[in-house]
């Protein structure tokens, strides 16, 4: 067992008109190399809850503790703590600083007073990880798009050697196969190296396809802690609280309201078919599919004889997704 | 003619080092040609670096053509004279509502395009109350934007364009940052002004189910449209849009799916209804003995 939280309160503001819950006596405990997923709406608390794993917020009661040891312990060592558990922010592209791709990666394990070999090593492992070769090492990561970005960002925590890692809306603005690549790469980290994943996400079809337990926050609640399966059984409750379930799960809801037997606990597209296609008794066709979405579309590309669009490395500098993630311009005033 | 027109329309970034010499030059629009009618909701897909977002800067002049032509209800892009009339005609939406957000109130906010516009104050106070109207934020102009959530924010920043009246909008993934409600909102939202004040809609985004209710979509690669046609059209071509590294909404995935495994299904389906209309009579026809045992 990684995480244990017993009652852990979070409260903003504690004793001023504004007092706000953030997180009201969250209960729960994450085993090592579970694939987790975290969902709620804005405000739900999952951000908050997150920071608490490691340490960046205090608890303002109950307990919390990082493989049996209590973090809120006067001397508990927070700096080795942020080093397990690895937190990835929201557009954590915005965080790279460095002139080039590998001195931004290094940053993390200079902090932690390693020889410049381990560094090294370990830059070049996390890169490898996330799928950048050596050609980027020396290019700005200002000049990279914004999927190959968001890598350089995940890399850098990567090298700091998490057992765990968070990731908050590690998807968003990216196109579908720039979400499929970052996805298949957190799924490779859980698979490869038994990393325990803790994904918060706005796409119940990507916590759907990845995560094997989800945890639904509501109100600094957690509301639902069980399988994807069984908590999108749960779509009406779901949609009360501002989220929704995958429209495959709409779609079997609906085929077994018009008298079709199928079973209601389908979340992906190929389950869904499956099923359907038993259910008028032709065999699927067994592995007819890529399971990886960013396989299937290499696939397909080489298919049509030409490079995948986008492919990384056919990416120009200065391309205008860069610019479309740090969009910074004002109200555009004419 | 239609309301935004591109003839062969080539934009390069061009990159210099300190000296000014040019570094290097990337194409990010080329030869793009395309007219879009007044009134009309069109959808723009394609992968980041396709060139959605600097065609999008090009509409209202943000951006000015390396080669080729811009007509915003016939004004030229390049026409300075004109520049201000070109915003007026086509207002911008972005993606990240906090950094567009200016005003200390959701009023003041909204009042601050009209006001730069030299409009009469009377003639102020009675756009910021269509326009809240219009993206139904009326019961929070007096709230300050900080406190709304981020797909109010994402309305109040479509209000503060509304008020400059434009004939048409641009939205670059003005979903991208939101809650599947906050999106869900934000879309009604456009579809209504697209429906009632007939204004003409580009939205550029991700979501492939936004795409869904346009009238036509325009599928971009490499600064080229590479795809036109209505949405049936567009995603009845599955493989197609996987290769320009798009996607599809799940029900047409499944439908797709299940016509290639040989079931009487139409390819191209958008809704849930459609595919359910087709496929529960052939299942309750089809439906092998095991399930009635």
């Amino acid at each position: 067992m990684s995480i244990r939280a017993v009652n852990l309160c979070h409260v903003y503001g504690q004793g001023t008109a504004l007092e706000q819950y953030a997180l009201k006596n969250i209960n729960l405990e994450i085993g090592d190399g579970q694939f987790i997923g975290l969902i709620g709406h804005t405000g739900s608390g999952k951000s908050t809850l997150i920071q608490h794993f490691n340490g960046l917020l205090k608890a303002t009661s109950g307990e919390l503790f990082y493989n049996g040891e209590n973090i809120c312990a006067p001397g508990y060592d927070m700096k080795k703590l942020r080093s397990k558990v690895g937190l990835v922010f929201q557009y954590p592209e915005h965080q790279l600083f460095e002139v080039d791709v590998f001195s931004d990666v290094c940053f993390g394990p200079k902090n932690l007073g390693l020889s410049e070999e381990e560094i090294r090593e370990r830059a070049e492992e996390a890169l490898s990880l996330v799928g950048l070769d050596e050609s980027y090492y020396k290019q700005s990561p200002f000049e990279l798009s914004g999927g190959q970005k968001r890598r350089v960002a995940i890399a850098g925590v990567l090298a700091m050697h998490p057992e765990v890692l968070i990731l908050d809306e590690p998807t968003a603005g990216l196109d579908p196969k720039g979400r499929d690549e970052i996805l298949g790469e957190i799924e490779k980290l859980h698979r490869e190296k038994n990393m325990t994943i803790i994904l918060v996400s706005h796409s119940m079809e990507d916590v759907a396809r990845y995560a094997d337990r989800l945890i639904v926050m509501n109100h600094g609640e957690k509301m639902f802690d069980d399988t994807p399966r069984n908590v999108f059984r749960h779509y009406r409750e779901l949609e009360a609280m501002g989220l929704a379930a995958p429209q495959v799960t709409y779609i079997v809801q609906a085929l077994r309201e018009q008298g079709i037997p199928i079973d209601d606990g389908l979340i992906t597209v190929e389950e869904a078919r499956d099923a359907i296609l038993r259910l008028v008794g032709k065999e699927p066709a067994a592995g007819s599919r890529k399971v990886d979405a960013a396989e299937e579309r290499e696939e397909l590309a080489a298919e049509a004889g030409k490079k995948a669009p986008a492919k990384d490395g056919g990416n120009s500098p200065l391309s205008p997704d860069g610019a479309e993630l740090t969009e910074t311009a004002g109200k555009d005033e004419g | 003619m239609g309301i935004i027109k591109a003839v062969n329309l080539i934009f390069d970034y061009i990159k210099r080092d300190e000296e000014e010499n040019v570094e290097g030059v990337d194409r990010a629009l080329d030869g793009l040609n395309l007219d879009i009618e007044e009134g009309s909701f069109v959808a723009i897909l394609g992968h980041n670096g396709s060139g959605k977002s600097t065609f999008a800067k090009q509409v209202n002049g943000i951006l000015a053509p390396t080669e080729g032509t811009v007509l915003i209800s016939g004004m030229d892009t390049r026409d300075e004279d004109h520049i201000w009339d070109i915003r007026r005609t086509a207002g911008m939406v972005f993606q990240n509502p906090d950094n567009q957000i200016i005003g200390n109130t959701v009023e003041e906010d909204v009042g601050f395009g009209p006001e730069n516009l030299g409009v009469p104050t009377e003639e102020i106070w009675k756009r910021v109350d269509e326009s809240l109207e219009a993206v139904g934020m009326t019961a929070y102009r007096l709230k300050s934007p900080n406190k709304l959530s981020g797909g109010q924010k994402q309305r109040v920043s479509i209000a503060g364009v509304m008020a400059m009246k434009p004939k048409c909008i641009i939205l670059d993934e003005p979903t991208a940052m939101l809650d599947p409600n906050g999106r869900k909102d934000v879309i009604r939202t456009v579809h209504e002004l697209n429906c009632r004040e007939k204004i003409t809609v580009l939205l550029i985004t991700h979501y492939m189910e936004e795409a869904v209710d346009a009238d036509r979509i325009i599928v971009m690669d490499e600064g080229k449209m590479v795809m036109d046609g209505t949405p049936r059209e567009i995603f009845s071509r599955v493989k197609e849009l996987k290769r320009y590294s798009l996607d599809v909404p799940q029900v047409t995935e499944l439908a797709d799916e299940l016509a290639e495994a040989g079931l009487p299904v139409s390819r191209g389906i958008l809704t849930m209804d459609e595919l359910l209309s087709e496929l529960v009579p052939y299942m309750k026809e089809h439906m092998t003995c095991q399930s009635e045992q």
